[in-house]
């Protein structure tokens, strides 16, 4: 039995979700082979790295035709892998660009999709897949009645699995296996965002900011606090919506789902739709004021008073212990 | 230009917590149900299209009666149509069942040079029927998208929000557009268009008008098939309250846990 993963790289920067991936498919595959699916320019050292995360062979498509990424380009290097090991599975990370292609590619192929699994079981060549549905509140469990089935995996849901450098495996060089003059979508421009920000989806820590912040200065204390524990910066749509901080840092129903160790919900009175996208979380601290606010009944922690007294007390305490600048 | 819009209507977000798993499965959820929130962006981008370069704008949806609701609040918002698609042969179809069926809405329309969806619905949370409706129809398929830059007879330019920044791609037409919430901010109808929406007479197109035979759709065609729902398993959440005398006092005990007790930092 075989298991396909495909790698979500950015420029040769892989996001991590894409090993924990590899940690999975390696579970699943028990004595099969788990085969990474690489596509990219000038991604020959994520290729290795795969085989470090547990890969037993990798498909490697490098060629400047997969520099950015595109469906056309990216589905016909999948539709090559696939034919060529006929895996059970095909698992995606559900990164964004992951959720994106899985889709496509699922629909392009005729092939049932899965997205966003937290749980995936193979019995008896069937796949069954438990998905979180309702935006969180209900669980389904579905199966993908095609082979292969294509899966995403939600983030942090796997294990990261170790790194072994010295680990060995089959590199499989394939070039452009498509002619690009015929794709015809093009990318003709990138604005970085702004280096050095933890992403919200795999950080393990994220200090959050609701409408207590007060405004968009207000988020610079729990900047501070995150700089010193390596957190990500979240926000409720109530910040977002009052143009404190860009959307991409809105968690909840209409922003990300996360499930980091820590959230730390700064300000936040924990509405329903916000509960939607950090309920998973594994520990859940609160700082709030009112000591009624919804977010006291799903924290793990609370702390009732003034966020601009005790995030910077934190700050202080925690860059003391952990040394931090 | 034609513009078609893609919506679905869907459990108001509030009383999602409400619904049980028998309830769901049955198909009817018993609460409150508005235009899935996604979908008021693509909505607007629809009508701003128009507003931009005219043409017509036109909303769809497979859903039974009850979806007319969320189509007259397109049509409020400013749409100047909406189609509905609805045979008993669609019940329990999967997204690319779903899928199928709005390709061929969209065909018997007579096309569109660009289909908006929204990013995901909030009850079946795919995020899939855009890249399924891009694939049946043969055409482009853009996601993520923050912004129409500009459309000409034959391309459309839009900018991309990834994870690492945004990226600008032109592709050609007809595309299928799938928008985000930073692409807009959807407007509110005016009173006389509720009421003229209210009023208004929604044609529904069945299998057979679609050309689709029932065992291409439905509960019988779906490649997923959902075998179980259930709560999520209540996590055990007592909240410990942190007392002190200061702020200092009280973010060192709160350290204390989260180092020394969870050990999660
Ligand atoms: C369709 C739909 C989708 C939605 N999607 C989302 C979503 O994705 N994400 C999301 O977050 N929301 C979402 N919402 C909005 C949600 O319902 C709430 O309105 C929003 O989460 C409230 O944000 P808040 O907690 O920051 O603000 P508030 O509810 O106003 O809470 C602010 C809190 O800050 C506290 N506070 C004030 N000052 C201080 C201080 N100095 N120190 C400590 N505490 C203080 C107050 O006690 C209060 O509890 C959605 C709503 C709808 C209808
Ligand atoms: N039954 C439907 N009718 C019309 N559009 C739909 C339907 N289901 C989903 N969509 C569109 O597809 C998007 C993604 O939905 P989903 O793939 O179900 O998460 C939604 O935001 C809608 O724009």
């Amino acid at each position: 039995m075989s298991v396909l993963v495909w790698i979500d790289q950015f420029r040769g920067r892989v996001q991590p979700a894409s090993w924990e991936t590899l940690g999975l498919a390696r579970t699943l595959a028990e004595d099969g082979r788990v085969v990474a699916v690489v596509i990219g320019e000038g991604v020959e050292n994520v290729a290795q790295d795969a085989i470090a995360y547990g890969a037993d062979a990798v498909l490697l498509y490098d060629d400047p035709l997969y520099r950015d990424f595109r469906f056309e380009t990216y589905n016909a290097a999948l539709k090559d892998a696939t034919t060529s090991e006929n895996p059970v599975l095909v698992l995606f990370p559900a990164t964004t660009r992951g959720r994106d292609l899985s889709a496509s590619f699922a629909c392009t192929m005729d092939l049932g999709l899965a997205p966003d699994a937290q749980a995936v079981q193979v019995e008896e060549g069937r796949v069954v897949v438990k998905r979180p549905v309702y935006s969180g509140n209900m669980i389904a469990t579905v199966v993908v009645e095609t082979t292969p089935a294509v899966v995403s995996l939600r983030p942090r849901t796997a294990p990261m699995p170790e790194k072994d450098a010295s680990r060995s495996g089959e590199v499989v060089k394939k070039g452009a296996v498509i002619d690009g003059s015929q794709v015809k979508t093009q990318v003709v421009g990138f604005e970085e965002k702004e280096a050095g920000e933890v992403s919200l989806t795999d950080a393990r820590i994220i200090v959050s900011g609701g409408r207590g912040v007060k405004g968009p200065e207000g988020f610079e204390p729990l900047r501070e606090l995150a700089r010193v524990l390596g957190a990500a910066i979240g926000a409720s749509r109530a910040a977002v919506d009052a143009g404190w901080i860009s959307y991409d840092h809105q968690v909840g129903q209409t922003g990300k789902t996360v499930r980091p160790d820590v959230y730390i919900a700064c300000g936040i009175s924990g509405a329903i739709q916000h509960q939607a996208g950090m309920r998973e979380s594994k520990i859940i601290v609160a700082i709030n004021k009112d000591p009624e606010a919804p977010i006291f009944q799903i924290a793990d922690y609370g702390i009732v008073d003034d966020l601009f007294k005790i995030v910077p007390a934190l700050t202080k305490e925690a860059r003391k212990r952990l040394g931090a600048s | 230009m034609k513009y078609i819009v893609l919506l679905k209507q869907t459990p108001d977000t509030a009383e999602l917590p409400k619904i049980t798993p028998e309830q769901a499965l049955a198909g009817n959820e018993g609460v409150t149900k508005v235009m899935n929130p996604w979908d008021e962006y693509a909505v607007e981008e629809g009508i701003r299209l128009k507003e931009r370069y005219g043409g017509e704008t036109v909303a769809m949806s497979m859903g039974p009666e009850e979806v007319n609701e969320a189509l007259k609040s397109a049509l409020a918002m400013g749409c100047d149509r909406a189609v509905r698609l609805w045979d008993e042969a669609f019940e329990g179809s999967d997204v690319w069942g779903t899928a199928l069926v709005l390709a061929k809405g969209i065909e018997k329309d007579g096309g569109a040079d660009i289909v908006l969806t929204g990013k995901m619905s909030v009850d079946g949370n795919a995020g899939a029927v855009a890249h399924g409706v891009a694939c049946k129809l043969g055409v482009s398929l853009l996601t993520q998208v923050a912004k129409i830059v500009e459309v000409t007879e034959e391309t459309i330019t839009v900018e991309r929000l990834l994870d690492e920044g945004r990226e600008t791609v032109v592709a050609p037409l007809p595309a299928v557009v799938s928008v985000v919430k930073e692409i807009n901010e959807p407007r509110y109808p005016t009173f006389i268009r509720i009421r003229k929406a209210s009023r208004a007479k929604i044609p529904v197109l069945s299998a057979a008008d679609l050309g689709l035979s029932p065992e291409e759709v439905g509960a019988s065609a779906a490649k997923v098939k959902w075998v179980n729902l259930e709560k999520p398993a209540p996590k055990k959440r007592q909240v410990v309250i942190i007392e002190g005398e200061t702020p200092e006092e009280k973010a060192a005990k709160l350290l204390d846990y989260l180092m020394n007790v969870e050990k999660v930092i």
